[in-house]
């Protein structure tokens, strides 16, 4: 089949020789992908940043499929159903997804304990190939994948697979309350998901901050908030307590992760060296900028070893700091309501639709924030 | 630790002696207080004991490197690209140190650069001379960014350039 296969980093082919999928489990199904997208994440992988990233490797956890072969114990799905999956690959069973947190799930890695399985993030995520490509395996498909329904429009629906949830979970776990100052570092897609639905939570004001001007023009216009380029401020953390009666944000989300610009130390150390895991500037200003009491909410991806972050700050300002992956399979339900009712419109977010036989040159695009590149769809040759 | 021989009542937590004993225990506790809210749905396993039915396990096919913070596999599990040639034997080594160690990162950010070198000599050997340029996207770049990677090509040549001619020159020297 066709799939786009890791050659290492900035590398990429779409490669037609790679492996069908098959059943290896009672409870996998086999989906015949309709789309997949490239998140910002899958940068991290992209740039060699993420350990054991095997060369061969298939990525993509966020798309949508048809049902096209189901294993022995799976009822609930039938060929021919077009589901969206959840990009975590959750057991529903361990006590850890019993209790809602599907992006713990213990039974879907062995390769680490610190997460759970994720369609095509590397070993360090269960080595499972990922969803761009034309077929994919689901594990434990009658647990995690949604059938999609017959109103929704197939853009929505695959972003309803990460981007949504994560952006949404990224405000949640901010705790906002009616009337607060959130301050969102990163305009990618997570971070303009997460100032949108920062509003829902009854945010007073919202400030979305990059250095990406095409993207901050973007995140305005999209997520009604305001947008600050950090080239122009000086130091963000007293921009952001010059503005806020030089109290701090109440709530600041961290949507960057390890890849985040403007601090030349934290570069050179995190993604140059790879001394640890990722450059956690926009960490730093986040816990730097937030209030005394304040709440960090953390849903940028960061490698596994050491990272340098102020916590002595964290401890003297009494800082709460909240983080997970996204509980996709929770959140869903909620979400799937407000895509319904117009109140998130997730499909504007896409910008590029590209060939998956192009898949290198979208990873450069992407990468290189190229054609006002926000959000890029991958389309298999069926489409 | 949990382990295939683990069956659920194992991890049942035995919590019937009393705290009565303990001067004021639990007269402050505060349900609210609970950071986890939403995202945990507390059922009270904590104190119950977590225990669960485990799905039924996938059959391992291929060598799996597993996480020596695990007593066993998970019950899925991937089965793309097993560990392989040089850059397998570092894995392995690697996969002797727990989670918190950079006894297991480092070595495998090396084991992941050594297979790129095995990637391209798998290319050749099968007779496949990889498109590096289009693999690396360029025709985007060319496409969308055309003025600053010409830009870029012309000082990666003058400077090349002036290596070259700087080394030739010194070579003449007597």
């Amino acid at each position: 089949m066709l799939a786009m296969n890791y050659r290492g980093p900035y590398r990429i082919r779409a490669d037609r020789n790679m492996p069908l999928p098959e059943i290896v489990h009672p409870q996998d199904a086999i989906v015949k992908v309709l789309r997949s997208c490239i998140c910002g994440s899958d940068l991290h992988l992209y740039h060699g940043l993420v350990p054991d990233t095997r060369v061969g490797t298939i990525f993509g956890h966020e798309f949508i499929g048809e049902v096209v072969e189901v294993g022995s114990a799976i009822d609930n799905l039938k060929v021919g159903d077009r589901v969206m999956v959840p990009f975590n690959i959750a057991c529903g069973k361990c006590a850890f997804c019993q209790q809602g947190l599907y992006g713990n799930c213990h039974e879907s890695n062995p390769e680490a304990t610190a997460v759970g399985g994720i369609f095509g993030y590397s070993h360090t995520a269960g080595g499972y190939s990922g969803g761009q490509a034309e077929y994919v395996r689901v594990p434990y498909a009658d647990v995690g994948p949604v059938v999609i329904p017959p109103w929704m429009d197939s853009d929505d629906a695959v972003l309803l697979t990460d981007v949504v949830p994560t952006g949404y979970q990224a405000a949640e776990m901010a705790g906002i309350q009616p009337g607060d100052t959130v301050v969102v570092f990163g305009a990618g897609p997570i971070g303009i998901m997460a100032a949108r639905c920062a509003w829902l939570f009854g945010a007073g004001r919202v400030i979305i901050i990059d250095q990406v001007e095409y993207r901050l023009e973007f995140a305005e216009r999209y997520a009604q908030c305001e947008a600050v380029n950090f080239r122009s401020i000086g130091d963000p953390v007293v921009f952001i307590k010059t503005i806020t009666d030089s109290l701090g944000a109440d709530v600041c989300i961290d949507a960057v992760g390890c890849e985040a610009a403007g601090n030349a130390i934290n570069t050179v150390l995190g993604r140059y060296m790879m001394l640890q895991g990722g450059s956690t500037t926009a960490l730093h200003w986040a816990i730097n900028s937030v209030k005394k009491g304040g709440i960090v909410s953390i849903v940028g991806v960061y490698g596994p070893i050491n990272s340098l972050v102020p916590i002595g700050n964290v401890l003297n300002k009494g800082i709460t700091i909240r983080a997970n992956q996204a509980s996709v399979k929770r959140l869903l339900p909620r979400l799937i309501e407000h895509v319904q009712s117009g109140i998130i419109d997730p499909k504007a977010l896409i910008t590029h639709r590209v060939p998956l036989e192009e898949v290198a040159d979208a990873y450069h695009m992407f990468s290189s924030k190229l054609d006002g590149c926000i959000k890029t769809v991958l389309l298999p040759p069926s489409m | 630790m949990i382990t295939d021989q683990t069956t659920s009542e194992d991890f049942i937590h035995d919590r019937k002696h009393s705290y009565a004993h303990i001067k004021g225990w639990g007269i402050d506790a505060d349900r609210k207080n609970d950071p986890t809210y939403p995202i945990k749905q507390r059922n009270n396993a904590e104190h119950r004991g977590y225990s669960w039915q485990r799905p039924l396990p996938q059959d391992k096919t291929v060598e799996i490197l597993q996480s020596v913070e695990r007593p066993n596999l998970t019950a899925v599990f991937g089965t793309s690209v097993p560990p392989a040639g040089i850059s397998g034997m570092v894995r392995r080594v690697a996969f002797k140190y727990s989670e918190s160690s950079y006894g297991r990162w480092l070595p495998l950010m090396l084991a992941d650069r050594v297979q790129v070198l095995e990637g391209i000599v798998k290319d050749l050997s099968s007779g496949h001379i990889p498109n590096i340029p289009k693999e690396l996207g360029l025709s985007s770049e060319w496409k969308y960014n055309r003025k600053a990677m010409l830009t870029k090509a012309a000082v990666g040549l003058l400077v090349a350039g002036a290596v070259i001619f700087r080394l030739c020159r010194s070579g003449k020297r007597p």
